[in-house]
């Protein structure tokens, strides 16, 4: 104990710390490509602290200091206090909707003075994460058992739908990610490919015209039952199986996927999901048309065609061709083509500076990240800290994965942060503090928690 | 605590890997194999912006600009920078109200969003430009962007200069291959629109990167794709200038044209159309109002009636046809007729000759004996040889064509007319396969369907001073850097006439020389310069309310001096002011006598060149019009008008209108398209309006 306290980077996993530091300076530039101005005196605005890089820069400093702080704090600290800070999430969360302060069209932000604001569902992923890993590393957890598995869900999904209740899509579904970590503590797999399964159907539906969707599931259906005629012979029950399945498919095809888009999704969320898959959307189908056309977004969407953003994202991206057009000479970032480009677009400024080879060398940073977070889990001696190292693998990833597929027209548009890389601080503080959380939990990992 | 499920840290780090594959594969896709986006941010953010250069002057043959560029100031705002300016403070500077002020400010927003410059006010006057180039650091948002405007120094040649305005979408469609945008100027008439490839010079492009608001960001790639403007090439014109100025101020007041050529290189030395307007007046900030001001008016400044109008020669004509008769043979120098107060070979007494005797060649030119040039005439048309008049007249055509009649002379401006040589094909239409030469007597005096324009007159006259040549009439001698698209070679082509000795030109100067000496030109003699003329007096019709009335004579005047060493080859047209030898010829002689002696020195003529410029010669058809307009434009300013007069001003427009619609010329004339093109609203003066059987003509 002593000499950790002499020593606070004993046990502490320097790559992680050297991947973080690059991909926090790589973000920092990205922000200056964008908000950089000709004729600027370049040293002074990064340090005036009123530019966006240089608060960027500020939030780092701040991180900096709570990141030392915590490999300071003693990791039994998290375990102690994981369900307290849970239950402090969702009250902070639950408080925003009291308090809170509309900032871009949605009411999730709770203002903290002096400018800065904070997003309270933002945090809670932190808090939501070791929650979850306490709960599983408890004795009397069995997570084969159902009973379980239903807790763990709970614990994941009731800040996710406050999140969805404040209208912040994007992070709601963040927390869908945390599935993946509970996969590795025994989730079935079959929910994994049942998922799938139901996404490709929702995507197949929405590219194929319906008629010619429900004549192929049929003709799948038809197929699967001659080759299988033989065991269905035996087991009428796998007939039974496949027709109902069937009748699954075609039923969500034909009815649940349209009535989900027009009843329970806004007008622009349906748009901007057709409009990933290169389709139009029409929006007076929609039941919440009249109730959204007051919302700043309805507005904004009228205004601009809604794949204005996927099209200017994919055009900045696009002509950076294979090695960009160069630092600072992006035509498009400087003619703030992109909408957004600071935070969730970040990536196009990149995309169309550096080109392929940057986005390719950027992206193998992210995935050697990953991939040494998970090797860091696999290490663990303590569920505790396995489990959070994978929700922390599994927040990154699906960040990671969300936003630069949004950018690159391959997923809808939702507000989700490129992590350590977006303007920020809430992002940018969260993800440190998941991290480094991680680095100390991994700096004891000889002992075991609970 | 035992590891659980250890193989499916594989299944995720294969997810993981998975979707950085699918990524990757977009990203391939994006920006490797798709070079559409390239294009697209291109287009995106790179504005080309045209620099324009500077159109190229015209200078005289003197190298005087005649046509220059001046350096004019547009005030131009960026209206979200000028908000929260002192606005009374600026309008009162502008001398405008800040009604007008808001209004225009919101116009300027509503067509071009308030980040963008737009034009407040252009073109500023020179006081209004240093009033506001002082105080312009009190309002910001406000600049003074320079612009190049076309300048005329002299004041003259407007008609033939012609003018440069903003492109519209037919000319665009018409020059769709030569890089015409919308917003640049070209040439419209005159030599700015011949010579507009030239002139024009070359477009420069800057590109600039803009944003997302269309806001300037800066130059791309610090300027490495621009191109610099390159700027129009200068024109050298024969023109002078001098002879130019006292040309069109003796043409004051009068309707008509002149045209002077210098026989040796068939440059033209002065062109002149009256009435005519000052260049200037078409540029500048009023330059709208100005225009449909002349473009309205009944006296047509914007036609050039040099090339455009064409009228009978009338007397002028006599010197071709005793030509034409010489070099035929049917008569010689000492050819003889008698005249006892008209032609009488046709049995019709036509035409009257006003001035009885017997006469020569030379007293016959003379004294423009009509029955002497009736009788060549008919001689020339009826030899034996032809057979017919029918072949006499196509003979007679040859000649004359050969010198420049009938066609288009191919003068470097547009809208020439090509005058009129009447076919035997179009007389065997009208008087059936047999035809005789009496049915076109007229022609002999240039009364009949011969018509010309006042360019191809002169051009009559230079290739009489040349003896048998001349050299296509043209404005411009050569061009700065040489004549990149061969406009200029036809120009330095010899058009020699249809086989004609000297000694016939030599007879037929002998008489133009009598014309001054002690002919019907005597009054107009140059001091000590022996000057060849011949006087015309042109009879003419107009149709005034559906019917023809006999207008006042058109005056004609043609000439060439020195006669040794021709120097200047000359033809006036004065309408419908009387006789040739009193209204053109004084103005043919002085202006012969200031191109050939460079000043009109003693005082006599000074005077005469001041009571030129003083006859009012405007026709009475076109005063009755211009009041008429006045009094509509008077009735309109009127808050309040009587009924009374209100129906009556409606019954005289009424009454004119018929005028509007009514031919302009004889049958052939149809081919004209210049007229139709200015003439709205305005009475033609009918100048050529004839019958074939015409009568008496005054020498």
């Amino acid at each position: 104990m002593n000499a950790r306290n002499n020593n606070i980077s004993q046990g502490i996993d320097m790559t992680v710390i050297l991947l973080y530091a690059m991909l926090v300076t790589i973000g920092i530039l990205c922000i200056f490509m964008v908000e950089y101005k000709p004729g600027v005196d370049v040293f002074s605005s990064f340090l005036n602290g009123k530019t966006y890089y240089s608060k960027q820069l500020l939030f780092t400093g701040v991180s900096i200091i709570i990141a030392t702080f915590i490999l300071l704090a003693d990791s039994k600290l998290f375990t102690a206090f994981a369900n307290l800070m849970y239950a402090f999430g969702i009250l902070l969360m639950l408080a925003t909707f009291a308090i809170g302060s509309d900032i871009k069209g949605s009411k999730s932000w709770i203002r903290l003075g002096g400018g800065f604001n904070l997003q309270p569902a933002e945090l809670c992923k932190i808090f939501t994460a070791l929650a979850l890993a306490k709960f599983l590393s408890r004795q009397e957890t069995d997570f084969t058992k159902i009973k379980s598995q239903i807790i763990a869900g709970a614990i994941v999904l009731l800040p996710a739908i406050l999140a969805r209740f404040q209208h912040e899509t994007g992070l709601a579904m963040v927390y869908t990610c945390f599935f993946i970590a509970m996969y590795r503590e025994g989730l079935p797999g079959k929910i994994l490919v049942i998922g799938i399964s139901f996404a490709v159907l929702v995507v197949a539906t929405l590219i194929v015209e319906p008629n010619a969707l429900a004549i192929t599931l049929t003709i799948i259906a038809a197929l699967i039952i001659y080759f299988l005629k033989r065991q269905i012979k035996r087991n009428k029950n796998i007939l039974v199986l496949i027709v109902s399945l069937w009748m699954v498919c075609v039923g969500i095809q034909r009815f649940a996927v349209p009535y989900i888009f027009n009843n329970v999704f806004e007008c622009y969320q349906s748009q901007r999901i057709y409009s990933a898959v290169g389709k139009d959307y029409d929006c007076s189908q929609n039941k919440n048309r009249k109730s959204d056309s007051k919302t700043a977004d309805n507005k904004k969407a009228a205004y601009k065609p809604d794949d204005y953003n996927v099209r200017q994202s994919k055009i900045a991206i696009g002509s950076g061709g294979l090695i960009g057009k160069g630092f600072l000479k992006g035509t498009q970032t400087r003619g703030k083509y992109v909408p957004e480009q600071r935070t969730d677009f970040i990536f196009t400024s990149l995309g169309e500076a550096f080109g392929l080879a940057g986005c390719l060398s950027f992206l193998l940073i992210y995935l050697l990240l990953l991939f040494r977070v998970v090797r860091m889990a696999e290490r663990q001696r303590s569920t505790f800290s396995r489990v959070y190292a994978y929700c922390v693998a599994s927040i990154l990833f699906f960040h990671i994965a969300v936003n630069v597929c949004m950018t690159i027209g391959l997923f809808p548009i939702i507000g989700i942060a490129l992590p350590l890389m977006s303007y920020g601080g809430s992002s940018l503080l969260t993800f440190t503090i998941l991290i480094f959380i991680l680095l100390r939990l991994d700096g004891d990992r000889q002992m075991v928690l609970r | 605590m035992p590891v659980y499920n250890q193989s499916r840290s594989r299944v995720i780090q294969i997810i993981f890997i998975a979707v950085f594959i699918v990524i990757i594969g977009q990203l391939i896709n994006l920006q490797v194999f798709s070079g559409k986006y390239k294009i697209m941010a291109d287009n995106n953010a790179i504005y080309r912006k045209v620099v324009y250069p500077d159109r190229g002057i015209i200078y005289d043959r003197k190298k005087r600009a005649v046509l220059e560029n001046i350096i004019m100031f547009d005030l131009v705002v960026t209206p979200n920078e000028a908000k929260g300016i002192d606005t009374t403070a600026f309008c009162s500077l502008l001398n405008i109200d800040t009604a007008d002020y808001k209004k225009r400010m919101r116009d300027l927003i509503f067509k071009n969003t308030s980040v963008k410059p737009s034009v407040f006010e252009p073109l500023l006057t020179q006081e209004m430009y240093s009033k506001l180039n002082e105080n312009l650091y009190k309002f910001p948002g406000f600049v003074l962007q320079e612009r190049s405007v076309r300048s005329y120094p002299y004041n003259v040649g407007a008609n033939w200069l012609g003018y440069i305005a903003e492109v519209d979408t037919s000319f665009l469609r018409k020059h769709k291959e030569e890089g015409y945008e919308m917003g640049d100027y070209a040439g419209y008439t005159g030599i700015e629109r011949s010579y507009e490839k030239v002139l024009m010079g070359q477009r420069g492009i800057k590109r600039l990167i803009r944003d997302n608001r269309s806001r300037l960001q800066g130059s791309y790639e610090n300027g490495l794709y621009d191109t610099a403007a390159i700027a129009g090439k200068s024109l050298y014109s024969s023109i002078d200038v001098e002879l130019q100025q006292l040309g069109e101020k003796l043409m004051t007041n009068k309707v008509g044209s002149i045209v002077a050529i210098n026989p040796k290189t068939g440059g033209i030395l002065c062109m002149v159309s009256a009435p005519n307007y000052n260049p200037n007046y078409l540029t500048g900030n009023q330059r709208r109002k100005h225009f449909s001001e002349l473009f309205t008016d009944p006296r047509l400044p914007l036609y050039n009636r040099t090339i455009s109008s064409r009228y009978s020669p009338g007397s002028t004509f006599k010197t071709l046809v005793g030509i034409i008769g010489l070099a035929e043979g049917v008569i010689d120098e000492k050819f003889t007729v008698s005249c006892s107060g008209a032609y009488y070979g046709c049995g019709t007494g036509k035409p009257k000759c006003l001035d009885p005797g017997t006469f020569k060649l030379e007293g016959a030119i003379a004294h423009s004996c009509n029955t002497y040039f009736a009788t060549v005439f008919r001689k020339t048309l009826d030899q034996p040889q032809f057979g017919s008049a029918d072949s006499g007249l196509a003979v007679f055509n040859q000649y004359a064509s050969s010198f420049g009649l009938g066609n288009k002379l191919g003068v470097d401006l547009p809208s020439e007319n090509r005058g009129n040589l009447p076919t035997p094909k179009y007389y065997r239409k009208i008087f059936g396969s047999r035809w005789q030469t009496c049915n076109i007597m007229s022609n002999a005096i240039g009364q009949g369907e011969v018509q010309t324009t006042i360019v191809q007159l002169a051009n009559v006259m230079a290739t009489i001073a040349n003896k048998g040549y001349y050299y296509t009439p043209h404005l411009i001698d050569s061009i700065e850097g040489g004549d990149e698209f061969h406009q200029l070679d036809k120009f330095h082509e010899k058009h020699y006439t249809k086989g004609v000795a000297d000694t016939v030109f030599d007879a037929v100067q002998d008489g133009m020389q009598g014309v001054m000496d002690y002919g019907t030109g005597a009054a107009v003699k140059v001091p000590g310069v022996v000057v060849c003329g011949k006087t015309g007096t042109v009879e003419n019709y107009a149709k005034v309310n559906g019917k023809q009335e006999k207008q006042k004579n058109h005056s004609f005047f043609g000439a060439f001096a020195p006669r040794d060493n021709p120097q200047i080859a000359i033809a006036v047209i004065c309408e419908n002011a009387g006789f040739g030898a009193t209204y053109s010829g004084p103005i043919a002689s002085l202006l012969i006598e200031k191109y050939l002696k460079d000043s009109i020195v003693s005082k006599e003529r000074k005077d005469k060149v001041e009571s030129m410029a003083k006859t009012d010669l405007i026709p009475p058809l076109m005063k009755k019009e211009l009041a008429r307009m006045d009094s509509i434009k008077r009735a309109r300013e009127k808050p309040v008008v009587e009924p009374v007069e209100e129906t009556d001003s409606t019954s005289t427009e009424e009454d004119v209108k018929p005028q509007q619609d009514m031919p302009s010329d004889n049958p052939p004339a149809k081919d004209s398209n210049q007229p139709k093109k200015v003439n709205a609203a305005a009475i033609l003066p009918l100048t050529d309006e004839k019958k074939n059987n015409s009568k008496k003509t005054r020498p």
